[in-house]
C-alpha cells in the first residue's frame, strides 16, 4: 500500500481549477519530485495535503488514513510534514527553539507539570533540547553551536532554508514534503543539500516528496519523477521518461519547441 | 553665522570624513514654538497648571504646576534643536550655540503664545464653555505678578526652559546623562516627598527629613543640591563600568551560586516583611492596591505578551473572582450563603474563572487581532452590565452589589489592614511571577511563542491552537481572578461598577508602558501607573488623560515598553534589526566552505 | 496563508466547532422562542412594535452615519480606529456650544434651518480637524507597523481625547436646545413618526447617497479605493497615498460631524462620555454591513438599530429576563460577536479591501 495516496482530487479557487482528476501515490521509502511550470497547482496540492486548505472533491489517504478535513497540526501528528516555498521561520526565537517548538504534538507536558517542573518535565524538556540539537546535528557544522541561541532572522539565506528542513524533521516525521528546498541556493549549496536529501531517506529513512524547478536536484535523487500542468498530470515515471516527454517539453517551453525538437 | 561645508568624500574604512555642517533651521524653531505655545495653552485650559501649583516640589520656587508648565517649552526646545541622525559611516553633527538659540527661539515663541488665553481669561469671562479659563489661571501663568510684567516673565521663563532644553543637546554626551538623571532624580524626590519622609521615618532617620525637606513641604535648596550630587556622581561612575551582574552571577559554580540564591532569597524576604512596617498605613494601601494590579498585569501579560491575544475584557475576569468570592464567603450573599473560609472558596473562584477563561476564549480563537479585540471588550462591558442587571440581582445583588465580605485568615491571624493585607498580596504577585516565568520556559511558552510569532506555520508545525490559545485564557483568567478575590476581600464589598472597562485599560497601560512579556518592567509599570495617581492626588483627575497620552507616546517611541524584553525589541524594531543583522552575525567559518566540495551528482 | 474555516472541519473531536454550533443553535432558539412568546402574548401593540422600529431606524441612522468612518478608516488603513468615537462626540459637543450661542442669539428657533446648518458646519468641521490631528500626530507613523500597534494607539487616544474634553469644558452635560419646528409628528400606519426621526432618517439618506457616489465616481474616490486595495501599488500607480489617506480621515469625520449635529438635535443631551459606546456600536454596525463596504455600513446601522430597540423587549422579555431594557447594549454587543463568529465579513461582505491575514 502506498504512504499516501492522492485520488481524484480537485480543488477550485472561485472560477479558477487549481487541480483537476488529480491521482498519485508516493510508496514508503521513495523520493518522489514534482515538477511543472509555475501555477501548475503544485503548492497548492501541498497545501490541500496538509490541511491549509479544504478539498472540493476527492480523497487523500497517508497510511491509510483519510487526511480530508483534518487540521494541519492534526496531519503533522499523523507523521507528514512539510516545509513552506517561502520560507517562514520563527525570526524572533532562536534557532534551537524554532526545532524544539517542532516536537510540540510529540510530547505533551502540560500547564501543571510546567508549572510544578516535576522531574517529567524536566526530563521532557533536556530530551527536546537533546533532539533539537541532534537534528540541527545533520546539517554539519553550519546549525550548531553558538549557532543554536541565535535568533533565527540573522542567519543567510541558504541557513535559513536549512533551518525550515531541520524543523520538518524536528516533528519526527514518516514522510516530508518540501517545497523547493533549493530554490534561490547557489550551485555548491544546492548539491549539498541533494545530498542531504538523499541521507533523509537512506539514513532516517523518511519518505519525501518534493516540488523543484531545478532539474539538476530532480535528476540527481528522485526515484520518480510526476508532472503537473494546469492542475493535471501529465506525466509521470522516472527523471528520463519525464524529461523526454513532449508534453512535459511542450508544457515548459511551448509548441515550438516541440515542432523544433522532432 | 553658517559652518564652513565641505563634501564628504567617498569613505574608507578607517577614515573619518570631514563634519557634517551643522544647518540649524531658525524658522522651523519657530514652527515648533507655535505647537508648544498651543500646548502649553492646552495643558493650562485643561487645569493642570492651576491644580498642580498646590505641590511644592523645592521650596520655595518650583512648583509642580509650573514645572508642568515649563516643561512644554522645554520639551520643544529639546525638538527644535536636535541634531539631523547620525547615520552608520557618518560623522555626529557638531552642535553648537545656534542650536541653544533655536532652543531659546521656539521657547520664546512659546511664550509669545501663551499670551493669548492669559489676555483671554483675564478680560472675557468663557467659563460656561472653557471652564478653566478663570483669572486665576491667568494669575498662575503671570506668575502672580501684574499683566505686563507677569506676561514678561513668563516669555523670558519660556526662553529659558527651550534654551535649556536645547542645550540638553549641546552637552557632551558623557555629562548628558548623569545630568539628566541627576535632574530626574531631584524632581522625583521632590514630587515623592511623601514617600521619602515616610521612608526616613519609618527607618528611624527622622533627622534626615528636616535636612531635606521644607516645613512647608518640598525640598530645600540644599536638600535639592545634595540628591543631584550623590545621583550625579553615583551615574558618572557606573557608567564607565557597568556592574553586569547577571553575567557574574551567571559565572559562579553550583555550589556558589545556591549559597548566593539562598542569600538573596532570604534578603527579599527579609525587605518584603519590612516594607509594611517601614512605610506605614497609607502607603501600605497604596502598594495593596498596585500589587493587586500588578497581579492582574502578570496574567494579562500571560494573554498579550506570550499568546499575543489583546483581550481588552480582562476585567470580566477579575469580576468573575471577586463576585464568586463574594457569593461564596459572604453572609449578604442573596442567594446562596455556604459562607466559605477564603481559602476554601478560592479553589472554587479559580476554577469558575477558568470556566470563564473558556467561554470567553473559544469563540475568539480563530479571529484575526483586532476583531478579537473588539470582541473581548464586549466581552467585558456584558460582564458587568449582566452584574448590574436586575436579572442577575437575585444571586450577584445587582446595582447593590454584596457586601459583608469575611477577611481571610491564617490560622489565628486575622488579615484586615493595609499592612496585614499586603503580606498575601504580595506571597501571591510572587507565585503568579514564578508561573509566568515557569510558563515562558515550557512547552507551552514556545508553543505561544510560535503563536504570536506566526500561527499558520506554528498549527502546520503540530501546535494545537485551540488547547495552546485556551490555555493563556486560563491561566490569565485564573490569575485575574486572584486578584479578584483579594479586591473583593480587602475592600469587604463588591459593586457592579467597580468594573468597568477602565480596569482592563489600566492594566492594559502597565504592560505596555512598563514592558511586555518582562516581570520587572510590568512591576515598574504597576508601581507608576497604579501607585502613582495615589500617592499624588493631584494627577488622580487626570489620570486617564495622562494613560491615554502615555499609550500614544509609547506606541510612537518605544513600544517594547520602558523596560523592555530583548526578545520584544527585537520583533517590534525587526526591520532595523535585520538590516544590521549582518554586523553582528557571526561569519560563517571558512571551514564551512571548504567542507562543500562539488558532489558528483547521483545519476 | 490563513486556514479557512467552517465548510470542512468534520473529523477529530472538533471542540471549537461543536460549541460554535452550541452557541449557533442556542441563539436561534432563544430569538425564536423570545420573539414567539412577546408576540403572541399580545403585550405589545402592533403599533408599539412599529413604533420600536421607527425609533430603531432613527438610532440606527446615527450609527451608520458614524459607521462610515470605522469603515472607511478600517477599509484603507487596516486598523479599527478607536478615537471616532471621540470625532463625534467633539462634533457634538462643540455643536452643543454653537447652538446655545444661537438660541441666546435668539436665532435658533425664529431661523431654525440656517441655525442647524451653521451649527452643522460648525459640527463638521469640528469632527474633520480633530479626525486629521488625529491622523497627523497619531497615526501617520504607525503606518507600516504591525497592525495591532495602531489599535491600541487609536486606544490611547480615544481616551485622552474624552479626558481632555473633560478637562477643557468641565463634566456636565451639555444640552442642545429645544428646536421647535421638529415638535411635532406625522401619522403613518398607525403610529407617529416624529418630524426629527424624520430629518435623521432623510439627511443621512442625502449623505450617504453623496459618500457613494464620491467613492464610486470620482477620481478621488477611486484613489481611495485603489490605496485601500493596496498602498504601494496604488503609489506606483501615482496616486498621493498620503493625499488619499488624509482625505479618508477627513471624510470619516465630516460623516461623524454630521452624525454629531443629528445626535444633537433629536437627543439633545452630550457629554465627554458619549462617544464611547457609541463608537462601539458604530464600529458593530460597520462589521455588520461588511467593513470597508460603505453600503454596508449603512445597512449595519439601520440593523443594529433595529435590533437595540426590538430586541430586548422582543426576545429578553419573551424570555421571561426582568428589565430587559437594562441590557440592550448587551444586545448590541452580542450582535457584535456572534456576527464576528460567525460571519466576520458582514451582511453585505468587505469591499474596500481583501481580508488581511
Amino acid at each position: 500500500m502506498a504512504l499516501l495516496e492522492i485520488n481524484q482530487l480537485r480543488k477550485t479557487f472561485g472560477g479558477l481549477t487549481a487541480i483537476e482528476g488529480l491521482d498519485l501515490h508516493v510508496d514508503k521509502g521513495e523520493i518522489v519530485s514534482i515538477i511543472g511550470p509555475n501555477g501548475a497547482g503544485k503548492t497548492t496540492l501541498f497545501n490541500l495535503i496538509s490541511g491549509l486548505f479544504p478539498v472540493d472533491e476527492g480523497e487523500m489517504l497517508f497510511g491509510g488514513q483519510s487526511l480530508n478535513g483534518l487540521f494541519p497540526n492534526q496531519v503533522t501528528e499523523l507523521g507528514l510534514a512539510r516545509t513552506f516555498q517561502n520560507v517562514r521561520l520563527f525570526p524572533n526565537m532562536t534557532v534551537r527553539e524554532n526545532v524544539m517548538v517542532a516536537q510540540h504534538c510529540r510530547t505533551k507536558s502540560g500547564i501543571f507539570r510546567s508549572i510544578l517542573r516535576t522531574s517529567k518535565f524536566r526530563h521532557e524538556e533536556a530530551e527536546i533540547k537533546a533532539r533539537a540539537e541532534e537534528v540541527l546535528g545533520f546539517f554539519g557544522s553550519r546549525l550548531v553551536g553558538y549557532r543554536f541561541d541565535q535568533p533565527a532572522f540573522v542567519l543567510s539565506y541558504a541557513n535559513r532554508r536549512r533551518l525550515e528542513i531541520a524543523r520538518a524533521m524536528g516533528t519526527d516525521p514518516t514522510m516530508i514534503l518540501l517545497d523547493e528546498p533549493t530554490a534561490g541556493m547557489n550551485p555548491s549549496e544546492t548539491t549539498e543539500l541533494t545530498g542531504l536529501i538523499g541521507q533523509l531517506r537512506d539514513d532516517h529513512g523518511i519518505t519525501i516528496c518534493m516540488i523543484e524547478h531545478d532539474m539538476q536536484v530532480v535528476r540527481g535523487v528522485s526515484d520518480r519523477v510526476i508532472c503537473l500542468d494546469y492542475g493535471r498530470k501529465i506525466a509521470e515515471g522516472t527523471y528520463q521518461e519525464v524529461a523526454t516527454n513532449e508534453q512535459v517539453i511542450e508544457a515548459y517551453l511551448g509548441r515550438k519547441a516541440t515542432d523544433a525538437a522532432s | 553665522m553658517a559652518q564652513t561645508t565641505k563634501t564628504p568624500t567617498a569613505a574608507r574604512p578607517g577614515d573619518l570624513a570631514p563634519m557634517r555642517q551643522n544647518f540649524v533651521d531658525l524658522v522651523k524653531a519657530a514652527k515648533w514654538g507655535v505647537v508648544g505655545g498651543a500646548t502649553a495653552t492646552f495643558v493650562s485650559a485643561i487645569g493642570m497648571v492651576p491644580d498642580f501649583d498646590g505641590r511644592t516640589l523645592i521650596d520655595p520656587f518650583l512648583t509642580l504646576g509650573y514645572l508642568v508648565l515649563f516643561l512644554v517649552p522645554f520639551a520643544f526646545g529639546y525638538m527644535a534643536a536636535r541634531p539631523p541622525l547620525t547615520l552608520e559611516g557618518q560623522e555626529p553633527v557638531r552642535v553648537g550655540p545656534r542650536n541653544v538659540l533655536a532652543g531659546a527661539i521656539a521657547g520664546m515663541v512659546t511664550g509669545l503664545v501663551l499670551i493669548v488665553p492669559t489676555l483671554v481669561a483675564v478680560n472675557f469671562n468663557l467659563r460656561s464653555v472653557f471652564v478653566n479659563l478663570s483669572p486665576a489661571m491667568a494669575d498662575t501663568l503671570t506668575l502672580g505678578q501684574s499683566l505686563g510684567v507677569g506676561l514678561l516673565l513668563l516669555i523670558v521663563g519660556c526662553l529659558v526652559a527651550g534654551a535649556m532644553g536645547a542645550g540638553v543637546n549641546v552637552v557632551p554626551a558623557r555629562w548628558r546623562v548623569p545630568v539628566m538623571t541627576g535632574l530626574l532624580w531631584v524632581l522625583t524626590v521632590g514630587l515623592l516627598e511623601d514617600l521619602a519622609t515616610q521612608l526616613l521615618r519609618g527607618l528611624n532617620l527622622d533627622a534626615l527629613v528636616g535636612v531635606f525637606f521644607a516645613p512647608g513641604g518640598g525640598l530645600k535648596p540644599l536638600g535639592a543640591i545634595i540628591v543631584f550630587v550623590l545621583v550625579f556622581s553615583l551615574q558618572l561612575v557606573f557608567q564607565r563600568r557597568p556592574p553586569r551582574l547577571k553575567a557574574r552571577y551567571q559565572a559562579l559554580d553550583q555550589s556558589e551560586r545556591r549559597r548566593w540564591t539562598i542569600i538573596l532569597i532570604a534578603a527579599t524576604a527579609v525587605i518584603v516583611y519590612l516594607i509594611p512596617v517601614v512605610l506605614g498605613g497609607f502607603m501600605s494601601e497604596i502598594l495593596d492596591l498596585v500589587g493587586i494590579y500588578l497581579l492582574m498585569a502578570l496574567g494579562l501579560n500571560i494573554v498579550i505578551g506570550f499568546a499575543g491575544l489583546l483581550d481588552l475584557g480582562y476585567v470580566a475576569f477579575f469580576a468573575v473572582g471577586a463576585y464568586m468570592t463574594a457569593v461564596l464567603t459572604s453572609s449578604g450573599s442573596p442567594a446562596l450563603s455556604p459562607e466559605l473560609t477564603f481559602w476554601a472558596a478560592l479553589p472554587f473562584v479559580v476554577l469558575a474563572a477558568a470556566l470563564s477563561g473558556v467561554l470567553v476564549g473559544t469563540p475568539v480563537l480563530r479571529m484575526r487581532g483586532d476583531y478579537l479585540a473588539i470582541v473581548t471588550l464586549g466581552f467585558g462591558e456584558i460582564a458587568r452590565i449582566l452584574f448590574l442587571s436586575d436579572w442577575f440581582d437575585p444571586v450577584f445583588g445587582g446595582a447593590q452589589g454584596i457586601t459583608q465580605i469575611p477577611s481571610p485568615s491564617i490560622g489565628p491571624l486575622e488579615i484586615n489592614t493595609p499592612p496585614q493585607f499586603f503580606y498575601p498580596i504580595i506571597v501571591l504577585v510572587f507565585v503568579a511571577a514564578y508561573i509566568s516565568w515557569a510558563l515562558a520556559n515550557s512547552r507551552i511558552g514556545r508553543a505561544w511563542n510560535a503563536i504570536r510569532e506566526d500561527e499558520p506555520i506554528a498549527e502546520a508545525l503540530g501546535v494545537n491552537i485551540v488547547t495552546a490559545k485556551l490555555s493563556a485564557f486560563v491561566v490569565g483568567a485564573a490569575l485575574a481572578s486572584f486578584a479578584g478575590a483579594l479586591f473583593a476581600s480587602k475592600i469587604g464589598a463588591v459593586f457592579p461598577n467597580s468594573f468597568s472597562i477602565v480596569v482592563s485599560i489600566i492594566v492594559l497601560v502597565i504592560i505596555i508602558v512598563g514592558g511586555m512579556g518582562n516581570l520587572a518592567g510590568v512591576a515598574v509599570g504597576a508601581l507608576v501607573i497604579q501607585g502613582l495617581p495615589q500617592l499624588l492626588r493631584e494627577f488622580d483627575e487626570y489620570r486617564f488623560l495622562l494613560y491615554g497620552g502615555l499609550l500614544i507616546f509609547m506606541m510612537l517611541a518605544k513600544p517594547e515598553g520602558i523596560i523592555p524584553s530583548r526578545r520584544r525589541v527585537a520583533e517590534l524594531h525587526q526591520e532595523e534589526m535585520g538590516q544590521d543583522a549582518w554586523l553582528t552575525a557571526e561569519p560563517e567559518s571558512e571551514l564551512d566552505e571548504a567542507r562543500t566540495t562539488p558532489a558528483t551528482a547521483k545519476d | 496563508m490563513v486556514a479557512e474555516q467552517g465548510t470542512r472541519r468534520r473529523l477529530h473531536f472538533d471542540f471549537v466547532g461543536a460549541v460554535l454550533w452550541l452557541v449557533r443553535i442556542l441563539a436561534i432558539l432563544a430569538v425564536v422562542i423570545g420573539a414567539f412568546v412577546s408576540l403572541t402574548s399580545g403585550r405589545l401593540s402592533a403599533a408599539a412594535w412599529l413604533n420600536f422600529v421607527v425609533i430603531g431606524i432613527g438610532q440606527g441612522a446615527i450609527y451608520a452615519l458614524i459607521a462610515l468612518g470605522y469603515t472607511m478608516v478600517y477599509g484603507v488603513l487596516g486598523f479599527i480606529n478607536f478615537a471616532h468615537g471621540e470625532v463625534f462626540m467633539s462634533g457634538a459637543m462643540v455643536g452643543a456650544f454653537a447652538a446655545n450661542s444661537l438660541a441666546q442669539a435668539g436665532m435658533w428657533n425664529s431661523n431654525p434651518i440656517l441655525s442647524i446648518l451653521i451649527v452643522l458646519l460648525i459640527a463638521m468641521t469640528t469632527s474633520t480637524l480633530v479626525a486629521l490631528l488625529l491622523e497627523r500626530v497619531a497615526y501617520r507613523r504607525l503606518r507600516n507597523a504591525p497592525r495591532l500597534i495602531p489599535l491600541i494607539t487609536s486606544i490611547g487616544a480615544s481616551f485622552f481625547i474624552q479626558y481632555a474634553f473633560l478637562g477643557l469644558f468641565g463634566a456636565q452635560t451639555r444640552t442642545y436646545p429645544a428646536l421647535s419646528i421638529l415638535d411635532g409628528f406625522i401619522r403613518v400606519a398607525g403610529i407617529n413618526i416624529r418630524y426629527a426621526d424624520i430629518m435623521v432618517i432623510g439627511s443621512a439618506v442625502v449623505m450617504m447617497v453623496v459618500l457613494y457616489t464620491f467613492v464610486e465616481r470620482t477620481k478621488a474616490g477611486r484613489a481611495l479605493r485603489a490605496v485601500a486595495e493596496d498602498k504601494e501599488i496604488a503609489a506606483l500607480m501615482g496616486v498621493n497615498v498620503n493625499r488619499t489617506i488624509v482625505l479618508t480621515f477627513a471624510v470619516g469625520g465630516a460623516m461623524a460631524g454630521a452624525a454629531a449635529l443629528l445626535f444633537g438635535v433629536v437627543f439633545r443631551t452630550v457629554f465627554f462620555f458619549s462617544g464611547f459606546l457609541f463608537g462601539i456600536k458604530a464600529f458593530t454596525a460597520a462589521v455588520l454591513g461588511g467593513i470597508g463596504n460603505i453600503v454596508g455600513a449603512m445597512l449595519g446601522g439601520l440593523t443594529l438599530g433595529i435590533f437595540e430597540s426590538v430586541g430586548p423587549s422582543l426576545v429578553l422579555t419573551g424570555l421571561g429576563i426582568p428589565s430587559a431594557h437594562q441590557l440592550k447594549d448587551v444586545v448590541a454587543f452580542l450582535a457584535l460577536v456572534l456576527v464576528l463568529i460567525f460571519k466576520p465579513t458582514g451582511l453585505l461582505g468587505e469591499r474596500l479591501s481583501e481580508e488581511r491575514a
